[in-house]
């Protein structure tokens, strides 16, 4: 094995010995049991004290969802209006100009909903207000959104027959002090000391050894790379992301960006067995995400190893494998890992360019951002995978002729709509968005807008067809990748994936919070011997065959006229 | 509504403070004890600042070694990749054209020698670095145009190779930049 191989495993063994004391830790943080970070606890009840909220009052499900939605409305108005205005506004040494309505609005709700889809490049588009106070401040806080809302499934799988659900405010805010920051620091660290800015210092001009002149973006970089790795944020201080050498400057930093990608995701799945006392349900939903990782892992790694055969046909060499937008740095393996990373957890960072990858491993990341739970974003990724076990309950149960119950809970007509419907509403958007975008871009490719449909694309043929695909994949499921050579930042792509950001985010967080708060108030059913198990490794094949099903009927049809098309395109 | 609208506004107001304003305050002040306090780490020759270690910058002379191409041509305010997908003609039209010219200023190289790094772009635009191969396969070019013996120009190579985090993890790498600092500091 070469070390740029060695480097990808030893990246996913050590996120996963990270990832189980983790898991523990988080599940003692909110079961309310002491650990060393309770010296958080003071500040804690500062805030809570300066903002009169009385964080022991328990809430049921529906309480916790009008905290939820009132906070990330204040927050999308305050994060559109600084972004209006962010050229009037302090700490832009750069003079960057406001952002346009259309692009403040796809901004904002990007941001707000975690899912960082960038439609501007840092250097030229934001200033290091907006960075820090509207997108990392959204970093951290929409991450502890997703965190909270799956706090309140946790205690609701936990809890006997009952209404009281913990508080929003309290999980929300211990997400905030006592995961996301503590962790986000070490990593901020570790990035600054491997060469990336700290300093509110603006543009430097340099005259280059041939005599170029060259002026260099800097920034206040590192705090807010670290959170966006955390919190599965994914957006980026520079352009480029972290392909940016000032973003990620070396192999150990893309180790650390990395295994900061899925370390929460992957904690979480264990923190719900340390927080249930169900560890064997952990290790069946974990190893049903690890397989579907895995598919999606291999042939990626392969095809950016091998290198793309256009290129070998010109009979030169490539021991690097597919370079095309890679760093070398990081090489084709450790950047088809991220891809992969990045697209399982909704994070949405990238170390490469996704538009140049081979056609194998954009099907993967589209896949993976199709299904949208192996593994999944912080919080909400849980979340999508409730649904698919509540679906693959009830599927078990027809089958076995029983009523489905899961966690000592029956589920009925009202709870399986909810899960269908979310279920559905994904595969919606994405095919209805992409379908809308294809039909203008044959109808109306020289329609008069600022920017003409026929220019929206940035390369021929089925991967043109991808790069539109790519972008409602990625905007429905948070993610916030994007094939960047499509030309976004226009009214039409602003708007559609605005929108598709705002109902891929909320509706999933609100039907889940709903099934669980719904199952939590029935009567408990005690286990008998007709239950259908569900922490057994044939009822993981169950959620693996419906997750497989209902992602390949649903998109199979869209993926075939992008990458699969273009994959067998290649002489 | 109501009952969370005061205290949403509240927490929102105090959490900015700290996240946005503490935070990365204290991120900035660790950043001070870093090897660029924090501005980012700039290479030096002659006493003039003559770019950022991290930072990629155009070499096309042949007394240099070259660096990868770029999308953004090296702007280091406006860094991008090509986004071009792997099957897309005119990008492959630009690929050949690239391996024609590395020809015609590497007479000594075959085709079968020129590294893909050396006629493709990066995704930054930026990159800063190029594997020792690809180094190795300009030396004759630049030991002709500069008149030195090669070994001196793999010593270079070598004094400047990044070794695998720990010996294990990732590809080597060579600053394009240090480098041409190192040929110019050479005495002709």
């Amino acid at each position: 094995m070469n070390t740029e191989i060695i480097g990808v495993v030893f990246m996913y063994l050590a996120t996963i010995a990270l990832a189980i004391p983790l898991g523990k830790y988080i599940a003692k943080v909110f079961k309310g049991e002491k650990t060393w970070l309770n010296l958080m606890a003071p500040l804690e009840r500062f805030i809570f004290k300066f903002s009169g909220i009385d964080a022991h009052r328990e809430m049921n499900w529906k309480q916790h969802l009008k905290a939820l939605l009132t906070i990330n409305v204040i927050w999308l108005f305050y994060a559109f209006f600084s972004l209006l205005f962010q050229g009037h506004l302090p700490l832009n040494p750069d003079n960057n100009p406001n952002q346009t309505p259309d692009l403040a609005f796809n901004t904002a709700l990007s941001f707000l909903t975690n899912t960082n889809l960038q439609d501007y490049s840092g250097e030229s588009g934001a200033t290091y207000f907006t960075q820090h106070f509207v997108f990392m401040f959204l970093h951290f806080v929409s991450a502890a959104t997703g965190l909270a809302a799956m706090m309140v499934v946790f205690k609701a799988m936990k809890e006997k027959t009952t209404e009281k659900l913990g508080n929003f405010w309290e999980f929300f805010l211990k997400s905030i002090t006592r995961i996301l920051l503590p962790i986000s620091i070490v990593v901020a660290v570790i990035l600054a000391f491997n060469g990336t800015p700290t300093s509110y210092k603006g543009k430097d001009t340099v005259i280059g050894l041939q005599g170029d002149t060259v002026h260099v973006s800097r920034g206040p970089a590192a705090a807010m790379i670290a959170i966006k790795q955390v919190g599965t944020n994914g957006g980026g201080w520079f352009g480029t992301n972290s392909a940016h050498p000032f973003e990620n400057p070396n192999y150990l930093t893309n180790m650390v960006e990395n295994i900061s990608i899925i370390l929460i995701p992957i904690a979480l799945v264990f923190a719900l067995g340390f927080y249930l006392n169900k560890k064997k349900l952990s290790w069946v939903i974990f190893g049903v995400m690890t397989i579907g990782f895995l598919i999606m892992l291999i042939p990626s790694i392969t095809v950016e190893v091998g290198g793309n055969p256009a290129i070998a046909h010109m009979g030169i060499s490539q021991p690097g494998g597919s370079m095309e937008g890679k760093e070398v740095r990081f090489g084709p393996a450790a950047s088809a890992y991220w891809g992969i990373t990045t697209t399982v957890t909704s994070n949405g960072s990238v170390n490469a360019m996704h538009d140049s990858m081979m056609p194998i491993s954009g099907l993967a990341q589209m896949f993976d951002m199709m299904i949208n739970a192996f593994y999944g974003g912080v919080g909400v990724g849980f979340l999508n995978f409730y649904i698919f076990i509540i679906i693959a309950v009830f599927i078990s149960g027809l089958m076995v002729g029983r009523t489905p119950e899961f966690m000592g809970r029956k589920i009925e007509a009202r709870e399986m709509k909810i899960a269908s419907l979310i279920a559905l509403l994904h595969p919606f958007i994405i095919l209805v968005g992409t379908s809308l975008a294809s039909y203008v871009l044959i109808h109306f490719p020289n329609i008069n807008w600022g920017t003409k449909p026929s220019a929206w694309l940035n390369n021929p043929g089925f991967h043109g067809f991808t790069e539109m695909l790519y972008q409602y994949a990625s905007s429905a499921a948070n993610n916030g990748s994007g094939y960047a050579g499509l030309t976004a930042n226009n009214i039409f792509w602003n708007v559609s994936t605005g929108l598709v950001i705002f109902v891929g985010r909320f509706l999933p967080i609100i039907g889940p919070v709903a099934i669980a708060g719904i199952l939590a108030s029935k009567k408990a059913v005690p286990e008998s011997a007709g239950t259908l198990k569900t922490d057994t490794a044939t009822f993981g094949i169950m959620i693996f065959a419906v997750i497989f099903i209902i992602a390949a009927l649903s998109f199979f049809p869209a993926l075939t006229l992008g990458p699969i098309a273009e994959h067998f395109s290649i002489k | 509504m109501k009952t969370y609208l005061l205290p949403s506004f509240k927490i929102t107001i105090i959490l900015i403070v700290i996240l946005a304003g503490l935070y990365p305050l204290l991120i900035a002040g660790i950043g001070k004890f870093t090897p660029g306090h924090g501005d980012g780490e700039t290479v030096t020759y002659k006493g003039r600042v003559v770019g950022y270690a991290n930072i990629g910058q155009k070499f096309t002379k042949d007394n240099y070694f070259w660096s990868r191409p770029s999308a953004a041509n090296y702007q280091a305010d406006a860094g991008a990749g090509s986004n071009k997908g792997p099957l897309n003609p005119d990008y492959l039209k630009d690929v050949s054209a690239r391996i024609d010219t590395f020809l015609k200023h590497n007479p000594d190289v075959t085709r079968a020698e020129v590294p893909a790094e050396l006629v493709t772009a990066s995704g930054s635009g930026l990159d800063p670095d190029l594997s020792p191969a690809a180094a190795k396969v300009q030396v004759p070019r630049i030991a002709k145009t500069r008149n030195i013996p090669a070994a001196e120009l793999y010593k270079i190579i070598s004094d400047n190779t990044e070794r695998p985090v720990l010996g294990l993890f990732g590809p080597p790498t060579v600053n394009v930049l240090k480098m041409n600092v190192a040929l110019d500091e050479l005495k002709k």
